[in-house]
């Protein structure tokens, strides 16, 4: 079972790049678990065909009540299993927390065992990694190999150094490896070249660039996944390409984080300078 | 030997505390809301910050000390504190019917970001306060300061969410207590009548900590300050803050929010100290000393002077809290004797500033606060300076029993000894009692190891 955590910067669109992955690698024959970190417990919508009705943490409201796994686990497109961890109302208590408390609790119920046949964990977790919980998934070993979703803007490429410094302090203890950078493309001048290069300087590759196209949108209204929406969509071969290439990867790192000035250099030459 | 892997050898630690001279914030906040009338201290925060507290308050005073708690569990760990506080506030006025329900928070509160403002705001709003009774808070985490932290933040709450100003001065003086024992408080209402000061003292733990056995228990004993009390604070025409870091702040707060003017004295152990609280006091209240205090004062400069040559030049280590270090390391030169370690795990740049002034009559003494200021640097101090007399709480007999040091108890907690919350440490009778446990345990030593042809009768 290979466990993937999927990083990026907020709104970067990395639930709906997970989504339509995990739909490219499920057409694929593969089996496949979602578990959303993301206290708003929108990550499995696309596969569900609709928000998930109960999330893992709300199991914990209804403490000394039984929780069966079926509860908070649902079936999605194409046999994908689909969970939540959900989370506090924003402004209140500690969703950080809540990460590590559900990850335990998925652990404790079984739902990473044997005989669900998972080729694949995928976890979607929120945007920047803003205290110790949102590096659960990275922790312990839970999660071996990272992708990070990041487009040519700035704050999308400072987001991603700043998610190698937190694979950096994990790798040694935890096992965790950088599986390379996913470019969802905001349509940013020389966007392809400028995340190669940045791939490049922190040791690693640009897997896929994903190109911007409005029929995600379209789907995602429909509350699906491109593959499932209209399988014929050149948008749906991208997604096909982006997951055969994580499912073929090989090249796994420890990420070198670039210094600030190095950061802003690269934009220079390859953005404003250009 | 319980300490025998001290070693001589002082090395700078950077993030190592061995032996913390200090304890939680909240503990303070707990002792502080003791001090008001019918209160329920209420801890927001898991079991174990509660229950450690309690039992360390019950073990000093001898006296069921009751306090609720917002039990947290992981759940509301996760989701926020605020759907069992408001559970709480209710059983507990339901089940327990305080006048008041003290609320403090604990580190994991706090870490989650708990609003105790915003909390207790939606009780009252949501009709979860009876009318005519109250809930007030404190923010105390424990990863701030120190138990006298957590006292000064609940006083502040005190001064703060009950004084209230109707705009006409009464001619009561505020006496804001300090971290001190109930017998203290005591003494400090008795010489102001003494005096013939009005005051409206708070906290006041006396009759609640010290109180009788009648054969009924109290839930809430006679004793603190009431509502009503602490209300009218805020129209008193002056404030008096005993204790620069555990009491001062309540009275800028005070003056902040009534306009009720201050002025902060040290906490009356020893000679100087007394004579600026009784002399501060008696100028606030617009009032002559009369001469029975003074022919109290006469007395232990009496004692003083006739005992001089057992105090003279004998070194001291002590610890403890920064309100009771500054008067009692100053009352020890006054006694003639070196102060020469001294630390407190209470952190401020105040208390550094004031010893160094104090110990400026002690050249060469040893002093530090702070995280790193601890046991164990104190001892490790010892080892290479030894010294006559160790002045602490209870902590202290370890290193007391290791180096073989008489050993005076003084300071919070006191765990194995009785007699600390029934007579003042303060005050002129107090320091005269001080006087007497010092020579206790000096003429005892002398006694113990004099040679025979030594061996005084009349000392």
């Amino acid at each position: 079972m290979r466990k993937v955590a999927i990083y990026g910067k907020g709104g970067i669109g990395k639930s709906t790049t997970t989504q339509n992955t995990v739909a490219g690698l499920a057409e694929a024959g593969k089996k496949v678990m979602v578990v959303g970190c993301d206290p708003k417990a929108d990550s499995t919508r696309l596969l569900l065909g609709g928000l998930q009705q109960k999330t893992v943490l709300d199991t914990l409201r209804e403490e000394g009540e039984e929780v069966e796994l079926e509860d908070i686990i649902k079936e999605g497109y194409k046999a994908t299993r689909c969970t939540e961890s959900g989370g506090p109302e924003p402004g209140v208590g500690c969703a950080g927390r809540g990460i590590i408390t559900s990850v335990n609790l998925l652990e404790q119920l079984g739902a990473y065992d044997d005989e669900w046949e998972l080729d694949y964990v995928f976890y979607d977790v929120l945007g920047d990694v803003v205290c110790g919980g949102f590096a659960m998934p990275i922790r312990d070993g839970k999660a071996e190999e990272i992708y990070i979703v990041c487009s040519g803007e700035m704050m999308a490429m400072y987001a991603a150094n700043n998610i190698c410094k937190g694979i950096l302090k994990y790798a040694d203890a935890g096992g965790v490896r950088l599986g390379g950078l996913i470019c969802n493309s905001r349509k940013v001048d020389n966007e392809k070249e400028m995340i190669e290069e940045l791939a490049k300087k922190l040791g690693t590759q640009m897997i896929h660039f994903v190109p911007r196209d409005n029929f995600v949108q379209r789907a995602e209204i429909n509350r699906k996944t491109v593959i499932d929406y209209d399988p014929t969509h050149p948008q749906a071969d991208e997604y096909r390409a982006l997951a055969r290439k994580i499912d073929e990867n090989k090249m796994f790192v420890i990420p070198k984080p670039l210094e600030i000035d190095e950061l802003e250099q690269l934009l220079i030459e390859f953005g404003i300078a250009n | 030997m319980l300490l025998r892997h001290t070693t001589k050898e002082v090395k700078e630690r950077e993030g190592l505390t061995i032996n913390p001279a200090k304890t939680c914030q909240p503990i303070g906040a707990m002792y502080a809301a003791l001090g008001v009338h019918g209160c329920l201290p209420h801890s927001h925060g898991s079991q174990g910050c509660c229950s450690y507290h309690r039992s360390t308050l019950t073990r000093h005073y001898k006296e069921p000390v009751m306090a609720a708690t917002s039990s947290f569990t992981e759940g509301a760990s996760v989701f926020g504190g605020q759907a069992n506080l408001l559970a709480a506030i209710e059983t507990i006025f339901s089940v327990y019917d305080p006048e008041v329900i003290a609320v403090h928070s604990t580190c994991l509160s706090e870490t989650i970001g708990d609003d105790l403002q915003q909390i207790t705001k939606k009780a009252k709003d949501d009709g979860k306060i009876p009318e005519g009774k109250y809930v007030i808070y404190a923010s105390t985490p424990s990863f701030v300061g120190s138990h006298i932290t957590g006292y000064a933040n609940m006083v502040v709450g005190m001064a703060e969410q009950f004084a209230k100003s109707i705009g006409e001065k009464n001619d009561k003086v505020n006496v804001i207590a300090g971290w001190m024992e109930p017998s203290d408080m005591r003494e400090i209402k008795s010489l102001a009548s003494r005096l013939g000061v009005k005051i409206v003292l708070f906290p006041d733990t006396s009759d609640v900590l010290d109180a009788p056995q009648t054969g009924k228990h109290e839930f809430y004993p006679k004793g603190g300050t009431t509502i009503a009390e602490l209300i009218s604070a805020g129209d008193s025409k002056c404030s008096l803050a005993v204790g620069c870091i555990s009491a001062e702040p309540a009275a800028v707060a005070l003056d902040k929010k009534c306009k009720v003017p201050f002025e902060t004295v040290d906490m009356p152990i020893g000679l100087s100290a007394t004579d600026r609280f009784i002399m501060a006091l008696s100028k606030a209240g617009g009032v002559k000393v009369p001469d029975e205090i003074t022919a109290e004062r006469g007395r232990l400069v009496d004692v003083m002077a006739d005992m001089e040559q057992y105090f003279y030049g004998k070194k001291v280590a002590l610890f403890g809290d920064p309100d009771q270090l500054m008067p009692l390391t100053e009352f020890l030169l006054d006694l003639g004797m070196i102060p020469a370690h001294i630390v407190s795990g209470t952190p401020g740049n105040r208390f550094e500033k004031r010893m160094r002034e104090i110990l400026e009559r002690a050249p060469g003494a040893n002093f530090r606060n702070g995280a790193q200021a601890d046991m164990f640097l104190l001892h490790q101090w010892i080892k290479n300076e030894p010294v006559d007399l160790l002045i602490g709480n209870t902590y202290g007999k370890y290193i007391a029993r290791d180096e073989d040091i008489p050993f005076v108890r003084f300071g919070f907690p006191i765990l194995d000894r009785i007699g600390h919350s029934y007579f003042p440490n303060i005050g002129y009778s107090g320091s005269l009692r001080l006087v007497e446990k010092i020579l206790g345990v000096l003429m005892d030593r002398q006694d113990q190891t004099a040679l025979e042809e030594r061996f005084e009768l009349v000392m």
